[in-house]
């Protein structure tokens, strides 16, 4: 069974189709690319895949779930985690802080051994402390853990909100533009912590992203989206020849 | 006859709601913020006519226009002072700021004013109408605000729809970005919406004074709450909306003192602004409103 | 590790908070002792107290959730009300130790209820529209509380928004809420240290909440709901957990302020309360837990002691209020502000001393 299963999903805003007919499979700790020119409906898609959108039709199902019109919150704790393509971190709080956000449902203890600071708080903070400094290490980010998210240069942000949907532990986390705004030099190092994420836990990546090295150089599958529809999918190679991709991105018919 | 002349008198109350309602969608509409100071500038330009007519023996008349003069600028300024500088800020220090300007004009008013309440009953007295073989009285302030807040209505959608200024504050309560792009100025567009708000507080105090003759620093707080409920009541930045909500709150209002009861009127106002929200967020008229992700 | 050297930085902060209160309390004793306090001054004693912890508690929802509430005074009113017709009905028949003690109990649980069946509706609305409802909800209380008659009898406890005599007393029942004129004639029980005692509890609760899992959950609401929904926090309960122990401290510092006195009017507990306390927490610093309390205490205590500001206390506080949001909130003076940092920073003494605590903190 596929981990994530799309099926015949489409949504509409007012009478504008923005994204009809989709289907995708995805399976389990596979890396894929969502691609497609600007305005084809990726966001969209994604939006509608972490339940902040609610399709007009179709179904979305992951580990044969259904889990399509859900909450975000409800989704993210089946196993879906995200970053945003404009991003959105706990600005004011530090940049621990935000990936211990993101271990709020793995490592939990109640309000009240909170308020009381009974003993399992120091236990369980210390557990928390440890995982976010792991996984800040992972992306070069543990020497900046105290300070605020928002003093961190753009292309660390980008990396930190990696790190923070990493934390949920998903089984599917999507990326949306997670080079945008990095030299080459950056964009090469984020490839290979992406590679090494996607081994390291298991966890199935689609990633939106306009950088064609980015995507040829690490995704096994690519979804070709343009005008709210998959118009080609396959491996790098047949996506780079296939004569609607390249109509689509010139803009010819 | 009894229920039809609470009914006129809510229309009454209504029209002043409508009117101060007018003001606050306005605004809302287009700078996107709550201005908690509105109902104070309509105690402000209750008092300049007050001032006007029982200290200088001016014509009523003349010390409305006088009032609207001033409001007009002190809608300006505020806006200039404590407004501007926080565009871009979070909505919850706009709020804030808006909450210190309210405070810093009651509490102005009572340094030069005093707490006494002022009988406003000498500035404009009208004739009663007799209808219906002398049953049914309405009084001429009742037509003067209805009329007036017609009017007013009207001449706010002709503005809006069909000036160029109009147009400009339309395209920035869509989106400021793109209107400053198109070579609007956002600036100038926020500051005449202020200034006509707050020329129509003027208006809407001394109808309120006229019909309620007693003026105080806090007058215009409540008024200016109940207004802002018959804003988004109407649906926020609805003009037509907004005379609606004004009129049916008033209604409202009139009909609970009269046959519930007169202190927990007030509360079913405010119920009514509660249920509003929670039922129909964009209110009879407004539109919905799609947060970006 | 370096996580833990931050979490004794927390610890540090909250002893130092803990230690004013104590510090103020020992003074205020020592002037006490020493028969140096005004009459005046002594009566403020037990407001200041019940102040701080609105102020405290206020906070939790502005700068910790980040939502605007303006109806304070109605989680404090509805706390008062309860907790002094309590104290009524148990008068003279438990010491007056336990009868504070439960009449701020069951303050604080009826003002948490209603934090409860207020915050549902009104925490899915956001920004302007949750602050003009948190306002009319506590309008609506402070009417109805206006209109409430309520006393006792044998048959038990009778209850009417009309009059008196709709109460339908029997010859020995008493009326114990008689409408606007409230509640008379009770006994002052609340005391400086139960008043400190309250701060106290507030501070801990608050405090440790902040600095929890939970708290976290909250200052992630705040910055950022739809990436606190997409790490799976559940927005409703966490906004709710605000909301409601906000709601319970606030009325259980309306008993405190209530029991001070022996009688007890709904209308003291009106929008300006709510929004003296807001001014309390703005020029305090929104989400700065110990700045409430400062605030709180020398704005309370200061122009009742300037007599000659009294008139001007208000006027002053509105022009603060909105120079402290612009200062410390608009684009433009923030980025002036940091132009000014940066320019300070660049003269040479500013560098040597930036490098001498550099120092510091790395060794």
């Amino acid at each position: 069974m596929a981990l994530l299963e799309v099926m015949n999903v489409g949504i509409a805003f007012g009478g504008l189709q923005a994204v009809s007919q989709l289907d995708m499979k995805l399976e389990a700790g596979e890396l894929y690319a969502l691609i497609g020119p600007n305005g084809a409906g990726k966001t969209t898609v994604f939006n509608m895949l972490t339940g902040v959108y609610r399709p007009t039709e179709g179904d979305i199902f992951l580990d044969g779930k259904n889990i399509t019109g859900k909450s975000p919150t409800v989704i993210n704790q089946a196993g879906v985690a995200r970053t945003f393509q404009n991003i959105r971190l706990f600005d004011k709080l530090s940049v621990l802080d935000n990936v211990k956000i993101g271990l709020h449902n793995q490592i939990r203890y109640s309000m009240f051994t909170g308020i009381l600071r009974l003993p399992s708080f120091r236990e369980k903070e210390a557990d928390m402390d440890f995982e976010a400094m792991k996984l800040l290490a992972l992306f070069d980010l543990d020497k900046e853990a105290h300070l605020p998210a928002s003093s961190l240069p753009y292309g660390k942000q980008r990396k930190l909100e990696i790190a923070r949907a990493l934390a949920t532990q998903p089984k599917l986390l999507l990326l949306d533009e997670p080079a945008a705004g990095m030299n080459p030099s950056e964009s090469e190092e984020l490839m290979h912590t992406i590679k090494q994420v996607q081994k390291q836990f298991g966890v199935a990546i689609l990633l939106i992203e306009h950088d064609m090295n980015f995507v040829m150089g690490i995704c096994e599958h690519i979804f070709v989206l343009d005008y709210g529809r998959i118009i080609a999918q396959g491996n790098g190679e047949s996506i780079r020849n296939n004569p609607k991709v390249i109509a689509a991105y010139l803009g010819g018919e | 006859m009894e229920f039809l002349s609470y009914v006129i008198n809510g229309i009454s109350l209504g029209g002043v709601y409508a009117i101060i309602a007018l003001g606050y969608t306005m605004v809302y509409g287009i700078a996107k913020m709550l201005n908690f100071a509105h109902g104070d500038v309509i105690m402000v330009g209750s008092y300049l006519v007050y001032v006007a007519v029982t200290g200088a023996g001016m014509h009523p008349l003349l010390a409305v226009v006088l009032s609207m003069v001033a409001c007009t600028l002190l809608g300006i300024v505020i806006e200039r002072l404590a407004y501007k500088p926080l565009r871009g800020a979070s909505s919850l220090s706009v709020l804030i700021t808006a909450i210190g300007v309210s405070y810093l004009l009651q509490n102005l008013a009572l340094l030069i004013w005093g707490s006494t309440p002022k009988s406003f009953s000498s500035v404009i007295s009208l004739p009663t109408f007799h209808l219906a073989g002398g049953s049914l009285t309405i009084p001429g302030i009742t037509v003067v605000t209805v009329a007036v807040s017609a009017v007013i209505m009207v001449g706010l959608v002709w503005f809006v729809n069909s000036t160029r200024t109009g147009q400009a504050m339309l395209a920035v309560s869509e989106d400021k970005g793109a209107a400053q792009l198109m070579g609007i100025n956002v600036n100038t567009t926020i500051a005449i919406t202020f200034a006509i708000g707050s020329a129509l507080a003027a208006v809407a105090g001394v109808l309120l004074c006229t019909a309620y003759p007693s003026l105080q620093p806090t007058t215009g707080a409540m008024p200016g709450i109940k207004a802002f409920t018959a804003a988004v009541f109407g649906g926020i930045g609805s003009i037509p909306g907004a005379m609606v909500g004004g009129i049916l709150l008033g209604i409202i209002e009139i009909l609970s003192k009269a046959y519930i009861s007169t202190q927990l009127a007030d509360a079913i106002v405010f119920a009514v602004l509660i249920v509003v929200l929670l039922v129909r967020p964009t209110g009879l008229m407004g539109k919905k409103i799609n947060e970006k992700v | 590790m370096n996580g833990i050297k931050r979490w004794s930085k927390t610890t540090k902060s909250n002893i130092i908070t803990y230690g004013i209160v104590l510090a103020f309390y020992l003074l205020i004793e020592g002037l006490l002792a020493g028969n140096l306090l005004s009459n005046s001054f002594q009566g403020m004693l037990v407001p200041v107290c019940a102040y701080v912890v609105l102020a405290v508690s206020l906070n939790l929802t502005v700068g910790i959730l980040g939502e605007l509430s303006l109806g304070h005074a109605g989680f404090m009113s509805v706390g008062a009300f309860s907790g002094a017709v309590l104290w009524v009905i148990l008068e003279g028949k438990v010491p007056d130790l336990v009868g504070l003690v439960l009449a701020m109990l069951l303050g604080g649980v009826v003002a948490g209820v209603f934090g409860f069946l207020i915050g549902i509706p009104v925490l899915r609305l956001r920004g302007d529209y949750l602050a003009i409802v948190t306002l009319a909800f506590g309008e609506i209380i402070k009417n109805i509380l206006n209109a409430l008659y309520l006393g006792v009898d044998a048959s038990g406890l009778h209850v009417s928004l009309k009059d008196s005599a709709a109460l339908g007393l029997d010859a020995e029942g008493t009326l114990i809420i008689n409408g606007a004129i409230g509640i008379s004639g009770m006994k002052k029980i609340s005391s400086f240290t139960a008043g400190i005692i309250l701060v106290l509890v507030a501070l801990a609760v608050i405090l440790n909440l902040i600095h929890s899992r939970a708290g976290r959950a909250i200052m992630a609401i705040r910055d950022n709901r739809i990436a606190a929904e997409a790490m799976g926090i559940n927005i409703t309960k966490y906004k709710l957990m605000a909301f409601i122990t906000s709601a319970v401290f606030a009325g259980m510092a309306g008993v405190l302020y209530a029991l001070n006195y022996t009688t007890l009017a709904a209308k003291k507990f009106d929008y300006n309360t709510s929004i003296l306390v807001l001014v309390f927490v703005v020029l305090g610093g929104i989400g700065n837990i110990r700045g409430s309390i400062i605030a709180a205490t020398i704005l309370y205590i200061l122009p009742e002691l300037l007599r000659g500001l009294q008139d001007y206390r208000m006027l002053v506080y509105a022009v603060v209020l909105i120079f402290m949001m612009i200062f410390n909130q608009s684009p433009q003076v923030l980025a002036w502000r940091s132009r000014m940092g940066q320019i300070m920073m660049n003269w040479p003494v500013a560098q040597r001393f930036a490098s001498m605590k550099q120092g510091k903190k790395e060794g």
